[in-house]
């Protein structure tokens, strides 16, 4: 174990710590009718925690705090996409979280303790830590799905997240225990170097294995792991939705790119055959099944599902090339669902959610610059060109085709002609169909501003990707991965 | 049989044995109770491989404080055990055939694995017990510690937002409303004309 501390390497997390106890602190005094100071108090510990960890940004490797700690640029990259998706996650959700009495201190607190589990999971260099960091952000999402207190669907949703999350714990952290035990080391490096050097009993390890897949496979909510996912989707407040939806998603991948590659790498190939089947399973069963949706944050619960199996495609073929593939994809699809909630909770207000297809009718006519943001968004999602989304699945079928998986290819250009039919449907609704709904939208100007960046980010991203392309696979290149 | 084995094979049966009825007997109380007696012989146990100091904590910690705590929820809360064991029988099989083949899997991978292993004694520390756990929990894990409390600090915040609420229906006391009244609020003099007398 090195003996160094070299705490500035955690910085970031030192910083979300402190903003998050402090804002907890002043909440108690500030007055119901000035909730909005911690409000903006919370987007600024955000853009400190930006600024933080652009400044200490490195280009090589650091441990710290006893090698506990791993500070790389992927590090870095993935800190500061979780940074800017929570703070845009704020933007979209405050008009929401006004009307429905869920604009408080607690609800704040609790996203910044979440961030910091996945700060926590990202840095991890240690089976301890990345386990400690997964629990943090769990905990604090459990309490923030059951927020709405009398609300029975949310209530529903917390119960059925934290018990199947518990025991995706549980199975986690008994693998964790197998690997410990046959290895001899928590440390990720310690455990690499073990199993190359033949040490311990392999079948003991691949049992190990098979816990931890399928406990990070709950958590990126893949099937046969994903029985939660649409109920909790559906029932948790929309902001909670979208802060599930996103920013953990990018941690738990994080976590997985760290626990399989930096520490199992040498059990590739028993992991790469689990993954496949996850992938595959999460393709065609999340696809087909968002097809008969009528709620959409149902339909976008199965979206993710299908989501992240194309993510998996790019992870699975254990090289630089597909993880920096699967890395674009996490990130943008990040991108790409913060704006698709972001303009379901625009058309909500004070007794509607606005969660129906049926809501969607018409758009075109009420509002054509949110219609045409939501025809990016979902373009984004069905991969077509010249959005981000084309790019996204564009690199991971390359991925797999490159390392010899072209049945793996064709399945998962097949199962996304059939999820774009699911997304081209909303885009018809808001185009050829009568409206139902005739109220204007009222949107805060920030909201405005915030999401109309961000939808013609896809647009952009997908015209021109090299810049973010090229971000993650040097991020990949100078983080060591093999 | 030396005198330690012996302890440790006592220690060891009244373990197994109050594991068993915690999750055998029909009232939680006595549950709680064999519970308390398990924590106890593992105490037992550690204190034979000279880990003192986890052995008061074990004792200190969840017998007088964690267990207390259960007894009392589980005296006051008054769950109806019965109605929770309802479905019992109608999972019983799929939840056996289950439980059965993973046991079965993780019973042939870890049997082959751990046949002709020795296992080593337990390393004594140089300086007392407490001092080496001091230094492993307090400099060489002492981010996963700080993070630990933090999960702590989170559970608190979530338990207190998620149960406390201000009920409008109920009726409370305002203490400093009540002290800062003034005679003239509390006493209204009501002048009345006085009734006729009857005739």
């Amino acid at each position: 174990m090195p003996t160094e501390l070299n705490a500035l390497a955690a910085l970031p997390e030192i910083v979300v710590l402190t903003a998050a106890a402090s804002i907890l602190l002043i909440d108690l005094f500030v007055p119901d009718d000035r909730r909005h100071v911690s409000y903006w108090l919370t987007q600024l510990a955000l853009l400190v925690a930006v600024c933080v960890t652009l400044t200490t940004l490195r280009l090589d490797s650091v441990t710290a705090y006893h090698g506990l700690v791993i500070d790389d640029m992927l590090a870095d990259f993935l800190r500061i996409a979780c940074f800017l998706a929570v703070s845009l996650i704020l933007f979209y959700s405050r008009s929401y979280l006004v009307a429905r009495g869920m604009f408080r201190g607690e609800v704040f607190v609790l996203m910044l303790f979440a961030l910091l589990g996945m700060q926590v999971m990202i840095t991890g260099n240690n089976l301890l830590t990345l386990y400690l960091g997964l629990e943090l952000m769990s905990l604090s999402l459990y309490a923030l799905v059951a927020s709405r207190r009398d609300d029975a669907r949310s209530t529903e949703a917390a119960m059925k997240y934290f018990v199947l999350g518990a025991l995706a714990s549980g199975m986690l952290l008994y693998g964790m225990s197998m690997i410990y035990g046959t290895t001899g080391s928590l440390d990720l490096g310690r455990v690499a170097h073990a199993i190359f050097a033949r040490q311990g009993s392999p079948a003991l390890l691949t049992l190990g294995l098979v816990f931890v897949v399928a406990g990070l496979a709950f958590k990126l909510a893949v099937v046969p792991f994903h029985m939660w996912v649409p109920d909790v989707y559906e029932g948790a407040p929309t902001p909670i939705t979208v802060l599930i939806g996103t920013a953990p998603k990018i941690a738990a991948f994080a976590m997985a790119l760290r626990l399989l590659s930096t520490g199992l790498q040498g059990a590739s190939f028993d992991w790469q055959g689990m993954l496949i089947v996850l992938s595959v399973l999460s393709m065609v069963l999340g696809n087909l099944i968002a097809i008969s949706q009528t709620n959409i944050k149902r339909m976008l619960a199965y979206s993710t599902i299908a989501n992240m199996g194309y993510m998996l495609l790019g992870l699975l073929t254990a090289n630089r090339y597909g993880y920096s593939a699967a890395m674009f994809y996490v990130v943008t699809y990040a991108l790409t669902s913060l704006a698709s909630f972001g303009v379901v909770m625009l058309l909500s207000r004070h007794g509607f959610e606005s969660d129906r297809l049926d809501d969607f009718k018409g758009l075109n006519q009420r509002s054509p610059w949110w219609a045409f943001i939501m025809l990016l968004v979902m373009f984004s999602l069905a991969g077509l060109p010249p959005t981000v989304g084309f790019y996204a699945k564009f690199m991971v079928i390359e991925a797999a085709v490159s390392d010899g998986f072209v049945w793996l290819a064709v399945i998962a250009v097949m199962t996304s002609l059939i999820g774009a039919f699911y997304y081209l449907r909303i885009v018809k609704l808001m185009y050829f169909d009568e409206p139902v709904e005739t109220l204007p939208i009222v949107v805060r100007g920030d909201t405005q501003l915030v999401l109309s960046v961000n939808g013609l980010l896809l647009l952009l991203l997908g015209i021109l990707p090299q810049q973010l392309i090229g971000l993650c696979a040097i991020a990949l290149t100078q983080s060591n991965f093999p | 049989m030396s005198f330690q084995t012996f302890t440790f094979y006592a220690f060891a049966a009244i373990l197994v044995f109050a594991a068993l009825r915690v999750i055998t007997t029909r009232n939680p109380v006595h549950a709680a109770l064999w519970l308390v007696l398990s924590f106890f012989t593992a105490a037992g146990i550690w204190l034979l491989l000279q880990a003192e100091f986890l052995a008061i904590a074990l004792v200190l910690v969840y017998v007088g404080a964690v267990m207390v705590l259960f007894l009392f929820v589980v005296m006051m809360l008054d769950v109806n055990f019965d109605s929770l064991r309802q479905h019992f029988r109608s999972f019983l099989p799929v939840g056996t055939a289950v439980g059965m083949l993973v046991l079965l899997e993780m019973a042939l991978v870890i049997v082959g694995s751990a046949v002709g292993r020795t296992v080593s004694a337990p390393a004594a520390p140089a300086g007392s017990n407490t001092q080496a756990l001091g230094m492993l929990l307090y400099v060489d894990y002492v981010y996963p510690f700080e993070i630990a409390a933090v999960v702590l600090l989170v559970a608190i915040i979530a338990a207190i937002a998620l149960t406390h609420r201000k009920r409008r229906e109920m009726k409370h006391q305002d203490p400093s409303a009540q002290v800062r009244v003034r005679a003239s609020e509390r006493v209204r003099l009501v002048s009345m004309p006085s009734e006729k007398p009857p005739v």
